[in-house]
């Protein structure tokens, strides 16, 4: 048991009389679900918004310039061609006069066009990072949380299993598999797929281990939130195991799972990244963002923009992943607030009594 | 003890121990504090022109509910207020400046002139190191001194708050000690310093009855050999009438009145002064009776004397006992239907963990609740009132003996299994925690409508309309029910826990200590619409709490239990009136009474009761 600390009171007590404003004008109001309001708390955040719209347009951008799964895009080149040298494969791009040009991030040393290999990179790279987050975050939570909820054998067995995926070396397994997935003569249906969806097998594969990391996070909130009497609350109400699994922990833990998950999203392009420049990934000539920057690793000096594009790229995503992953765990916690002790408003009455000043427009 | 010396209490004024310590020098001079929290782009008060000044060898208590800024503008005395926070004004400590002072020289104020006694002493020690080592690091932080001689120190500090082993104490961890002990090294280590101030924020809300009436003793043997200036800080009108010299009653960030203990429990004059006082439950004092006068009681019980009351004083006031006693017995032996709950030779365990063994907490109990029926479960914490209240609702196994609930025997039903499902039905359940009680996650709407939706009763519109139905039966507004836990105070949260509770219309309503974490005042509140919403809709309850007074206010038959047992049970009028357990007993005088004057013979009386060894 404890009390509420004096600053708690005192914004419960500021929320009640900003609430007591607005209900002046607006009577009736209907009960809205957990899922509604949270909704409605994401699209109010700036931030989450700027990383969505930025993320929307790099996926529109990446997916209808160079055109995907067979069909053509609206690039003129493609990211195999190879043309001419224009300029020395300098970009062509610039900001004034406002032109795109012939090759708007320029070439690389054999004259293929960069956008369209950044495009295609990006691409790859997309798949492979949204894969690798919603598998990993699925598989992470639902053993996370079985192991948790349950303990007694469930958890040793969940666990154990975790802790041997944990020990086995990702580089090793990633050599075998991309092994098999090399064996493009041997016509088995595995490698056939492999051969021509090169990348959604790394992503499937570096899912399937990645999320080992997350389970015992996510194990751990659960071991703190069962014990906490809203559970045993919703278990008098009826609730079965499933829907207290789901509907009352998972949300709160739902803050480490998504900081997580967006973590293990940013740092699977490196993963990628890596296993791609030793051979294990992403294959020449297909190309990956990460792929990118490590062919030209040895151009930096002579053409750098070979490095800025796909870097700036990278970049891009993994922050816009971040902003939204932000957004999605503020909307989750309804505590948030933020205060700014230079931009404040004085008033005069105490917190307890309802004020009659003027609405002050909400932060979110 | 020293007050005890006052030979006839009611013929002389009374007189409280600020008037006989002569005036000592300032120690605190506070002017023009106010205190203010930055919240969405607002400064919002929470303290505004506070002024007083404490002197040496002093209890300044400042009351308050929570949120009034008492806590605030205390702890702006030392900085040690979050960083969205604003304090202006003057501070001084015997003359010198703290406000604006440099973070170098406040530290050196810190625990050397002004120590902190806090609420909760299992969280305000180092889980970490032992007690010893944290009064040892106290010691030398202010003190150049040996390891040696610090040791020394310590052990005298913890001598000197009447622990019973200072050598075992310095050793233990916190974890090991009980909740008293603690707050106890707790003291110890606030006092180390010999500090000129002494900051004590809510010292004895976390404990039991009796513990705290431990506590408050020794707070009151340290005041008269120390020298400091103690601020008492606390909701509770009982434990101040224990204990300060001066009152200073706060509300909503203002101090509305302030006096000596003597003005303002015998003539308040503000009304919320009033209210504090009427809010505050009396044990033995209920709506519809006549009063109980716990004090004769008790003396009649254990035939003690008072010096402070005369002898044929006290036999009338027995007397009158004894015929309200026997009214009361004619009354409980009205025909009452099937039972609802009932226990015969219940023993219930704590099944085992990985190496711990499994643990009974509670044995042989027997218990029974008729509709309608309001039985009381009293007892310090660890006595297994809790236990039983979670068996009854299926949380934790029966491990040997009968339950029956709501007319089916649960005490082999499966854990979630069918049978308890359908027995849940039937029963709710009121938390003692109302902030983890509600999933944080979930607007309090859907908390409410749950049940309802899991039983199948109602869904969509239909079952929105009920909700509305169940918010207006707790008082609360319709509009609420989009609302997060948090943006509620603690009575309204509450309030929610018990909609929850009826939204399924129970037969049976368990109620874990719902009023234990809130104020005073709200508590009061709180049990009022208890009472009302028993009575309109007839369920019958157990009622778990450690507050004698609260059980009293609503209880027609109490339990008493201790360590696992239960040793007495009555009526509430044979357990306040008659009380034949040692244990019983000893509870009753434990609780304080919002009356200096009731206090102080209630005090001696426990004092006589410890003497005689009934313990």
């Amino acid at each position: 048991m404890s009390q509420p600390t004096q600053e708690e009171e005192i914004l419960a007590q500021q929320a009640l009389a900003e609430a007591a404003a607005t209900e002046a004008s607006s009577e009736e109001t209907s009960g809205l679900s957990q899922g509604q309001i949270v909704r409605k708390r994401f699209f109010g955040h700036t931030g989450a918004l700027v990383g969505l719209a930025v993320l929307a347009i790099i996926l529109v951008l990446a997916f209808t310039s160079v055109g995907a799964w067979g069909l053509p895009g609206w690039w003129k080149y493609n990211y195999l061609d190879v043309s001419p040298l224009v300029n020395d494969g300098a970009p062509t791009a610039s900001l004034w006069p406002l032109a795109w040009g012939e090759h708007p991030f320029g070439q690389d040393r054999i004259g293929r066009d960069l956008f369209a290999m950044t495009m295609r990179g990006a691409q790859q790279s997309i798949t492979v990072m949204v894969l690798i987050g919603a598998i990993a975050g699925a598989v992470g939570a639902i053993v996370g949380g079985l192991a948790g909820y349950f303990r007694g054998w469930v958890e040793a067995v969940l666990m154990r299993l975790t802790d041997v995926i944990i020990i086995i070396p990702v580089l090793l397994l990633a050599a075998v598999v991309g092994q098999i997935a090399n064996r493009r003569d041997e016509g088995s249906w595995f490698a056939s797929f492999a051969s021509s969806n090169g990348v959604v097998i790394l992503g499937i594969f570096l899912g399937f281990v990645s999320w080992v990391g997350l389970a015992r996070l996510v194990r751990g909130e659960f071991l703190t939130l069962r014990e906490r009497e809203f559970v045993d609350a919703a278990r008098i109400s009826g609730a079965s195991n499933a829907r207290i699994i789901f509907k009352h922990i998972l949300p709160n833990a739902v803050g480490v799972l998504i900081v997580n998950v967006t973590l293990t999203m940013s740092a699977a392009i490196l993963l990628e990244t890596a296993l791609s420049y030793l051979g294990l990934g992403v294959h020449a000539p297909d190309i990956s963002l990460g792929l990118l920057v490590a062919q030209n690793q040895e151009a930096f000096a002579t053409r750098p923009w070979l490095f800025w594009f796909p870097g700036l790229f990278i970049i891009l995503i993994c922050l816009s992943i971040n902003f939204i992953g932000d957004g999605l765990r503020d909307a989750f916690d309804p505590r948030q607030k933020k205060f700014k002790a230079k931009s404040a408003v004085e008033t005069t009455r105490h917190s307890s009594t309802t004020p009659v000043v003027p609405n002050v427009p909400k932060e979110q | 003890m020293t007050d005890n010396a006052i030979p006839e209490p009611e013929a002389t004024p009374l007189e409280t121990a600020s008037d006989r310590v002569e005036p000592g020098r300032v120690v605190l001079e506070v002017r023009d504090l106010s205190v203010d929290f930055g919240v969405e782009k607002k400064w919002v008060p929470a303290a505004i022109g506070l002024n007083y000044e404490v002197r040496a060898g002093e209890v300044l208590a400042i009351v308050g509910e929570s949120g009034s800024g008492k806590s605030a503008s205390s702890m702006a005395l030392l900085g040690l207020l979050p960083s969205n926070s604003r304090v202006r004004g003057s501070v001084k400590l015997g003359g010198k400046e703290l406000l604006g002072a440099k973070a170098s020289a406040i530290r050196e104020v810190r625990g050397k002139d002004v120590a902190v006694i806090f609420q909760e002493p299992m969280t305000a020690l180092n889980p970490v190191y032992t007690v010893g080592a944290q009064i040892v690091e106290t010691l030398r932080l202010h003190n150049t001194i040996s390891p040696d001689e610090a040791k020394q120190r310590a052990l005298r500090m913890l001598d000197l708050v009447e622990l019973p082993d200072p050598e075992k104490a310095f050793k233990s961890y916190p974890h090991q000690l009980s909740g008293g002990q603690r707050q106890r090294a707790m003291i110890a280590q606030s006092l180390s310093c010999d500090p000129r101030l002494l900051i004590a924020d809510e010292p004895t809300t976390a404990l039991d009855v009796t513990v705290q009436a431990e506590i408050l003793d020794l707070m009151r043997h340290l005041r008269n050999k120390l020298d400091s200036a103690i601020v008492l800080i606390t909701h509770d009108m009982g434990v101040v009438a224990d204990l300060a010299d001066r009152i200073a009653v706060m509300r909503k960030g203002v101090i509305v009145e302030t006096g000596t203990a003597q003005q303002i429990f015998s003539n308040p004059q503000h009304e919320y002064t009033q209210a504090l006082l009427a809010a505050v439950p009396h044990l033995g004092q209920s709506a519809e009776s006549a009063d109980v006068d716990v004090t004769a009681a008790l003396a009649a019980a254990t035939k003690t004397e008072l010096d402070s009351v005369e002898h044929d004083e006290l036999l009338r006031r027995e007397r009158e006992n004894q015929e309200a006693l026997k009214a009361a017995a004619e009354e409980a032996a009205k025909p009452k239907g099937s039972p609802v709950l009932e226990l015969i030779d219940v023993a219930i365990e704590y099944p085992k963990q990985g190496r711990v063994p499994a643990f009974r907490a509670v044995e042989g109990a027997n218990l029974v609740i008729y509709p309608g029926q309001v039985v009381g479960l009293v007892g310090e914490s660890g006595s297994g009132k809790t236990t039983i209240g979670r068996a009854a609702v299926g949380l934790l196994p029966v491990a040997a003996g009968k339950m029956h609930v709501v007319g089916q025997d649960i005490s082999a039903a499966k854990r979630n299994g069918k049978q308890l499902h359908q027995v849940r039905r039937d029963i709710g359940m009121v938390f003692q925690d109302p902030s983890s009680s509600l999933n944080p996650r979930l607007p309090i709407g859907e908390s409410i409508g749950e049940p309802m939706y899991l039983a199948g009763v109602a869904k969509g519109v239909d079952l929105q309309k009920r909700i509305e139905n169940l918010l207006d039966q707790v008082e609360l507004p319709r509009s609420y029910r989009n609302r997060y836990p948090h943006e509620l105070s603690g009575g309204q949260k509450q309030r929610v826990g018990i909609a929850r509770a009826l939204s399924l219309q129970p037969k049976l309503m368990v109620a874990d200590e719902p009023t234990s974490a809130l104020d005073v005042s709200v508590q009061a509140k709180v049990l009022e619409l208890f009472q009302s919403l028993q009575k309109e809709l007839g369920f019958a309850c157990l009622f778990v709490t450690h507050d004698l007074a609260v059980v009293d206010v609503l209880a027609d038959r109490i339990c008493v239990m201790q360590r696992g047992r239960i040793v007495e049970q009555g009526t509430r009028d044979q357990i306040l009136r008659n009380p034949q357990e040692a244990y019983t007993q000893r509870l009753l005088a434990a609780v304080p009474l919002p009356d200096p004057e009731k206090q102080r013979e209630r005090r001696e009386l426990r004092e006589q009761l410890m003497a005689a060894g009934i313990e």
